[in-house]
Order: structure tokens, then C-alpha cells, then sequence
């Protein structure tokens, strides 16, 4: 299994404040990583500096053996794609032009999408089981369906690396547990490579097959789902107390939430 | 989709062609169209034929750069004169008319102004060499408010004459004075232009989140600063030689999106027909409606285009 991404002893944030501590990892190919930690640990910070959104201060990004910084945006978004928390879109663009527009980073600035563009757009649409969608205008989509056609988008980019922030943070658990298949499936089948910042720990717990916690900037924690969902970690970390359990069906460790308890920390 | 997307642009651009006809026949001299085209009125013919042009480039610059704010500002109140332009170059004018500059370099103070405007808005929105969207809106806003109190306090303390050398910049008038000076705006308009629709996939990107447009791998910070460059070169120029003509800007771009869709591809050359065929009537309006006395072109723009956007909008909601 190559590597794809490295990050080496990185540093970086906003203005003056470095968010990110010092972070190393390695994404490798196939990879289904998961990023979780307590609130301005860092998750979305690292996704960003991982894609070039932000430049670390200190340290080095290697995405496919080249230095992040030498490579210009538009390389980068030939190699990852990246889905933000919420898309919020104003302008009523059909979900095919949509769609295209991950076709960006591969045209040219005069050239027009041609046939080999459109059947990949076709292609990205009928994985994610969004084709029917093709005409609809992208105002009129629900939650879900929105969801769908924004993943077909990062599709249509071909990337190797696919970085997600929070992607289900806004949808009910049907549409949870209907994206986050598509993404065990698509990482399965079509061997692509995933790094997705989840909230609710247990779907971390259910699809990840390495997860990383990150704490104040550094990574507390990494390996297996296993390993790295323990009541002691997530105790130290979020100051709540919890009882992490295998769950029945898929034995996949489960975080259970123990309300009011304050008590129990100090025995 | 080509085939309803053709046939728009086809009824669009028979409407502009019966705009343009309108504009040379239609003035505030009743002529017969033999009269017209008779060699003692060569005079009047020349002048609606530029004033035709004029009609076309402003209306066609205005929408384009409403288009471009509404999409980088990701706010559908943006207009070409959000920047401080409008005000700018009014105060450029005022200026140079109570300095008793000679009236030829009236358009050259006003481009100066408008400039000059957009810098300081721009340098006080920029914040460690990004332009905040918020912040731009905001700074525009005020620096208006406060270069339009300097234009109403010149005015005021000034006597009668200048009043009413600068009453045309406000409110807008498509008389060509000067034909270098239509050659000189006329080109940078269509240059600009055409640079803009160089960059409608990046509007695209960008009119959807800066955030998705980085990760699309366009270089956001750079192209707005060469739109937000583009937009207030294109609005000067304007501005310099016809005054200020609202509500072009801000409503063709809408109405545009209402009729084709918000695809920068198609959206860019609807605008341009669009907003030139709209200028044109309203242009016809403001010379017949009152003849001999000619109302300001803005009066008419922003009386017709009004109800027109409340009947799309309301159609657009019901869809």
C-alpha cells in the first residue's frame, strides 16, 4: 500500500494563533480515516492544511511524494477533493452543472467540458444513486439528496483522496447511515481513500478503520476504532463520563453516554 | 436544454435588434423615416447611432459588473456602484467643477474619483492580504455615505451654475459629448467584458463558496482582486461618460438568472443583450415621454425595472 500523504512534524491555524501542534501521519491508500477529538481540537484545521486550503508555518505536507507548498490549487484538487460541513448554495445551478463544476481543476480555462467530462460527471451521479437528479435545480434538493449530488461532485474531480468535514452533521440518521455506506463503498470498490472529521464517535467507531483523536492541537490517540475509542481516552478528553460497549451486530466499540454524571469521574 | 438555451438567445437578441431600430427611429425630434435618412439630418442620425452605442456599452458594463459583485459578494443587493464608485466619481466631478476645470475634463476628474474611491474602499477591507466579503460590503457603504455628504455639502456652499453642471452626473444621461472619449470607454468596456467571461467557470466556483471554489483549485483571493479590478475599471468608465444610471446593475443580472440560469457561461452574454435592449426602451421612454424635455435615463430605469422584477420575482417563487 503507497503512501499518499505525509504530514511531518506540522504546525499552522489562523493569523497568529497556531491551532495545529507539531501533527506527523500518514494517509495511505485505501485508507478510511477517521479524525475525531473535542471541540477546537484542531479536526477541521488539519483537514484544511492536508488540502492546501491553509499552508502549515512550520513543517511539510507530502501529498504523492512533492512538496504541498511546490504544487499550485489547482493540482492539488486533481488529487483531493474535499466536502465541507454544510453547503449552503444561493444561485438555483442544476445538480449537472453542479456536478460539472468538479471537472474545474482538469479543464483548461477556455475549454469547454467534452464528452470524456460528461460521462465522468454520468459516472460520479449514478455511484452516488443521484442521476435521477440530473435536471433538478440544486434550491429544490432536500438535506439528503443535496448531500448525494455534493459527494458526485467530488467524484467528478477523480480524486485519490477524498477529505469530508463533518459531513453528517446536519442530516437525521437515515441519511447518517445512507452516506456514510456510500462512503464505505466507494472506498471499498473503488479503492478510494478517505479522511473524514466526524462528531458522533460511534459512526467514527462503525465505518473508520483507523481513527486519530486529536486534542489542543496534537494527536492524542491513533489506531484501530478499538484502541483508540476507550472510556479512558474519551473521559480525559470530553469530561463526560461514558461506558463503551461492543456493539451486538457488527462488534464495533459503541460510546454510551451516562447524563448527569459527575460522580462517577471522581470515584 | 441547447435547443430552449438557443432559441432564448434568438428571441433575446430579435428584442435587442427591435431596440436598436427603436432607438434611431424613435427621439425627441419627430422625424419621418425618409426624413431621417435625408442628408440634411445626417446630424441627428449620427447622434442617435452613438447614442445607440452608449446605450449598449453602459447597459452591457453595469449588468456585467452587478453579475460579478452579486457572485463574489455572494449577496443579491450588490451592484457595480457598491464599491464607492458612484459616489467617487461624483465627488470628482464636484470637485473639479468648483475648481473651474474645464467641462472636457469633467469625465477624466469623475474616472479619477471613482478610482480613487474603490482604492480607499478595498485597502479598508483588506485584512492581512485577503478581502473580507463582509467587510468590503461594509467599507463600500460607508465611504458612499460619506463622499456623498461632501458632494451635498460642495453643493450647497457652491453657487447655482455648478448645481446644475453636475445634476446630469446623478442622475444619469446617455448624450455623447465627446466621441474619443465613447471610443476610448467603449473599449475598455468590451475588453473588460470579454477578460470577465474569461473567468466564468471560476464565478461559478465561486458564486457556490469561496471555500469550494479553493478546493476546486481556483485561486480565490487572486481572481476576485482581478475581478474586484476589473469591475471598478469597467464602472469609471461608465460613470465618466454617462453619470449614474442605477438599477441596470443590479436588476438585468437577476432577471438574467430568472431567464437562464445562473451558469456564468451563458449568463455573461444573456446579461449583455438583456441589459442593452432594456437600456435602449428605457432610453426611448426618457426622450419621448415628456418631448421636447428629456427625463433622466435613471428615472426611467429604475420605474420600469421595478415592476418587471416584482412580476419574474413572483413567478420564479410560484414555480
Amino acid at each position: 500500500m503507497g503512501v499518499l500523504l505525509k504530514a511531518d512534524k506540522i504546525f499552522g491555524g489562523y493569523s497568529n494563533k497556531p491551532v495545529i501542534n507539531n501533527v506527523s501521519l500518514e494517509i495511505n491508500q485505501g485508507d478510511f480515516l477517521g479524525i475525531i477529538g473535542p471541540n477546537g481540537g484542531g479536526k477541521s484545521t488539519l483537514l484544511r492544511l492536508m488540502s492546501r486550503a491553509i499552508l502549515p508555518t512550520k513543517g511539510k505536507i507530502i501529498l504523492e511524494g512533492e512538496d504541498l507548498r511546490k504544487i499550485n490549487s489547482r493540482e492539488v484538487a486533481r488529487k483531493i477533493a474535499f466536502i465541507p460541513q454544510l453547503t449552503l448554495i444561493n444561485f438555483s445551478f442544476t445538480v449537472w452543472e453542479i456536478v460539472l463544476m468538479g471537472r474545474i481543476p482538469h479543464l483548461s480555462r477556455l475549454k469547454a467540458e467534452g464528452k470524456k467530462d460528461f460521462s465522468i460527471a454520468e459516472r460520479a451521479l449514478s455511484l452516488t444513486d443521484a442521476l435521477h437528479l440530473k435536471n433538478r435545480r440544486i434550491d429544490e434538493l432536500s438535506a439528503g439528496e443535496l448531500q448525494r449530488v455534493i459527494i458526485a461532485k467530488a467524484l467528478a474531480q477523480e480524486p485519490l483522496l477524498l477529505f469530508l468535514d463533518e459531513p453528517t452533521s446536519h442530516l437525521d440518521i437515515g441519511h447518517q447511515v445512507q452516506t456514510l455506506d456510500l462512503l464505505a463503498e466507494l472506498n471499498q470498490k473503488n479503492n478510494l481513500s478517505i479522511v473524514i472529521v466526524l462528531h458522533d464517535l460511534n459512526l467514527a467507531g462503525e465505518y473508520c478503520k483507523k481513527i486519530i483523536l486529536l486534542n489542543e492541537g496534537g494527536i492524542f490517540e491513533q489506531g484501530t476504532p478499538a484502541q483508540v475509542l476507550t472510556y479512558q481516552n474519551i473521559e480525559s478528553l470530553y469530561k463526560t463520563v461514558v461506558v463503551v460497549k461492543d456493539n451486538p451486530i457488527t462488534l464495533r466499540p459503541h460510546v454510551l453516554l451516562i447524563p448527569g454524571n459527575k460522580k462517577c469521574k471522581q470515584e | 436544454m441547447d435547443k430552449i438555451l438557443k432559441r432564448k438567445i434568438i428571441l433575446l437578441s430579435a428584442i435587442l435588434v427591435l431596440a436598436v431600430i427603436l432607438g434611431i427611429l424613435k427621439g425627441s425630434v419627430n422625424l419621418s423615416f425618409s426624413e431621417l435618412f435625408s442628408k440634411e439630418n445626417r446630424q441627428i442620425l449620427n447622434l442617435r447611432f452613438v447614442r445607440v452605442i452608449l446605450a449598449i456599452v453602459a447597459a452591457s458594463g453595469l449588468s456585467i459588473c452587478g453579475i460579478v459583485l452579486q457572485a463574489i459578494l455572494r449577496n443579491p443587493l450588490a451592484e457595480p456602484y457598491l464599491l464607492g464608485t458612484s459616489s467617487g466619481a461624483g465627488l470628482g466631478a464636484v470637485i473639479a467643477l468648483t475648481l473651474g476645470v474645464a467641462v472636457t475634463y469633467i469625465p477624466f476628474a469623475a474616472f479619477i474619483g471613482a478610482i480613487l474611491s474603490t482604492l480607499l474602499v478595498y485597502s479598508i477591507s483588506r485584512e492581512r492580504g485577503k478581502i473580507g466579503v463582509q467587510s468590503l460590503i461594509l467599507s463600500g457603504v460607508i465611504v458612499s455615505i460619506a463622499f456623498s455628504a461632501i458632494i451635498l455639502f460642495l453643493l450647497s456652499t457652491s453657487e447655482r451654475q455648478t448645481l446644475h453642471g453636475i445634476s446630469w452626473w446623478l442622475w444619469g444621461n446617455l448624450e455623447v459629448f465627446d466621441y474619443k472619449l465613447l471610443l476610448i470607454v467603449s473599449v475598455i468596456v468590451a475588453l473588460g467584458i470579454f477578460t470577465v467571461y474569461l473567468f466564468s467557470q471560476d464565478l461559478n466556483a465561486i458564486s457556490i463558496g469561496e471555500e469550494e471554489a479553493i478546493h476546486l483549485g481556483v485561486n480565490v483571493e487572486l481572481v476576485k482582486k482581478i475581478l474586484l479590478f476589473l469591475v471598478s475599471l469597467i464602472t469609471a468608465a461608465i460613470i465618466s461618460v454617462c453619470g449614474i444610471i442605477g438599477f441596470v446593475g443590479l436588476i438585468i443580472p437577476h432577471i438574467s438568472r430568472l431567464v437562464i440560469g445562473p451558469n456564468h457561461k451563458f449568463l455573461i452574454p444573456v446579461s449583455c443583450i438583456l441589459s442593452s435592449a432594456f437600456m435602449l426602451l428605457c432610453d426611448s421612454f426618457a426622450r419621448t415621454l415628456f418631448s421636447p424635455s428629456e427625463i433622466p435615463i435613471g428615472v426611467i430605469t429604475a420605474i420600469v425595472g421595478a415592476p418587471i422584477f416584482i412580476i419574474l420575482l413572483k413567478k420564479s417563487e410560484a414555480r
